[in-house]
């Protein structure tokens, strides 16, 4: 019961949202209508997305000051299920956009250009663009323990500079999206009454949700690398063969 | 920890290694040189925006080729003689002094080169130099530090340019918007930006100290 309450809350949760998201009233808004029902899928894959990303940044910290390569792992598994979160985003977004900012005489793909230009759709790029180098210098050394502190620093280094990047953008760009000035969806009186109700816990749901993909993931990842996992992880799990 | 003599000492050292073989030096200027021709050759007239992005492009690959080598010009055993000698955080500094030395020169040569043979569209140029110059700075601090980065994983300018784009972008955002004001004559409030693009410096500077003993030793 103590290792898997949270797995039960996700489902919970989740279904919530769905059921929740689809059927409970919403404000009418023009343009939006029911199109607003979207706010609880994308906006909370950003949420997941920068959750994931800082999950995996405190990681890294941790990896540099232990030195214990079961720490990288989650580090990695953290940002590639943050990369999955992060299009999910994406393409929730392309839906909504679609019918609300495209214009209704072109298809959605003429006005891109016009729409892409985005404080928020560039703010994630970034992220995303960050975390696919993060993968690519990875994968471009082959020794683990050198992989997995130079790839702790880039991933502390680029992380500090996503978060100032997200703050300035706005200030920068001009915006289609709602609340331009500082952070929309954290502002308490942005969102109508009715929809904090299905929102706050969509953002939790979807969260656990990316926690319990990582952590079949880095189960997984421990299993294959248990020869170069030396501390007290293995202790605990395989000392009898060791002795052998 | 941090000690001014051992920093200058290898600014020192770098410096004289750059007089002494200046094939680098030479061929960062040829880099330059050769790019801007060819975007004279390739644009038959610009308008002051298209300069403005060509400009701060341009400024961003030439940082990145001068840069790039600076951590891997070191060979493996002087690598090892500097680790018994100095403290990573003075040689971080020292690298990151020499490379701003570097790019502030180039920024400022790139700068005549563009006037010279694009036209000069900038209204106020007391201010658009200083602009470049402080530009130049911070794209060499950012890009020293990946170049660290880049050097431990034995990798060419390729990986730096995938490291660094996504970083950098907001910066240059910044440096263009700033740098567009003074294609005209009237006086937009710029200072915040200006500000926060010194803040953000001494930020990577920082950054660098702290996470650069990390990358230090195998």
């Amino acid at each position: 019961m103590k290792k898997w309450w949270w797995k039960i809350l996700c489902i919970v949760l989740l279904t919530y949202t769905f059921i929740g998201g689809l059927l409970f009233p919403v404000p009418r808004i023009m343009i939006l209508n029911e199109t607003i029902r979207n706010l609880y899928f994308h906006v909370c894959m950003w949420f997941a997305m920068m959750i994931l990303f800082t999950i995996s940044v405190i990681n890294a910290v941790k990896y540099l000051n232990k030195h214990d390569l079961k720490y990288d792992i989650k580090s990695r598994q953290y940002a590639v299920v943050g990369i999955v979160f992060g299009l999910l985003g994406y393409a929730t977004g392309v839906i909504w956009m679609s019918f609300t900012w495209a214009d209704p005489n072109n298809p959605a793909v003429a006005s891109f250009s016009a729409i892409a230009k985005e404080p928020k759709l560039i703010g994630a790029a970034i992220a995303l663009l960050i975390y696919f180098a993060y993968l690519v210098l990875r994968d471009s050394i082959s020794d683990i323990d050198k992989k997995a502190r130079i790839s702790a620093v880039y991933n502390i280094f680029a992380f500090a500079f996503l978060f100032p990047s997200i703050w300035i953008l706005p200030r920068l760009l001009p915006s289609l999206h709602p609340g331009g000035e500082g952070n929309p969806a954290l502002n308490y009186n942005d969102i109508d009454a009715r929809m904090r109700l299905v929102f706050y816990p969509a953002v939790i749901g979807w969260t656990l949700l990316g926690s319990w993909i990582v952590s079949l993931k880095v189960r997984m990842n421990i299993l294959k690398e248990k020869e170069h996992l030396s501390d007290i992880y293995l202790q605990e799990k395989n000392a009898p063969i060791h002795e052998a | 920890m941090i000690s001014l003599s051992q920093i200058w000492a290898l600014f020192k050292k770098d410096l004289l290694l750059e007089i002494r073989q200046q094939y680098t030096f030479y061929g960062i200027l040829l880099y330059v040189g050769a790019t801007i021709f060819v975007i004279y050759m390739a644009m038959e007239q610009t308008e002051s925006q298209v300069w403005n992005g060509l400009f701060w492009i341009i400024q961003l690959f030439i940082c990145i080729n001068a840069v790039a080598k600076s951590f891997l010009q070191e060979s493996r055993g002087r690598m090892l003689y500097f680790q018994a000698l100095l403290s990573p955080q003075n040689f971080v500094l020292a690298k990151l002094l020499f490379n701003s030395l570097l790019m502030v020169v180039m920024s400022a040569i790139s700068l005549g080169l563009f006037m010279l043979f694009l036209g000069n569209p900038v209204q106020k140029m007391a201010e658009f130099f200083g602009l470049v110059l402080l530009g130049g700075w911070g794209l060499s601090l950012v890009f020293s530090f990946l170049a660290a980065i880049a050097a431990k994983a034995q990798q060419s300018a390729a990986i730096m340019a995938i490291l660094g784009f996504p970083l950098i972008i907001p910066q240059l955002l910044m440096l263009m918007k700033v740098s567009n004001t003074f294609f005209s004559k009237s006086n937009p409030e710029i200072l915040t930006t200006v500000v926060l693009l010194a803040i953000i410096d001494l930020f990577v500077i920082i950054l660098a100290i702290i996470l650069f003993p990390f990358l230090w030793k195998d």
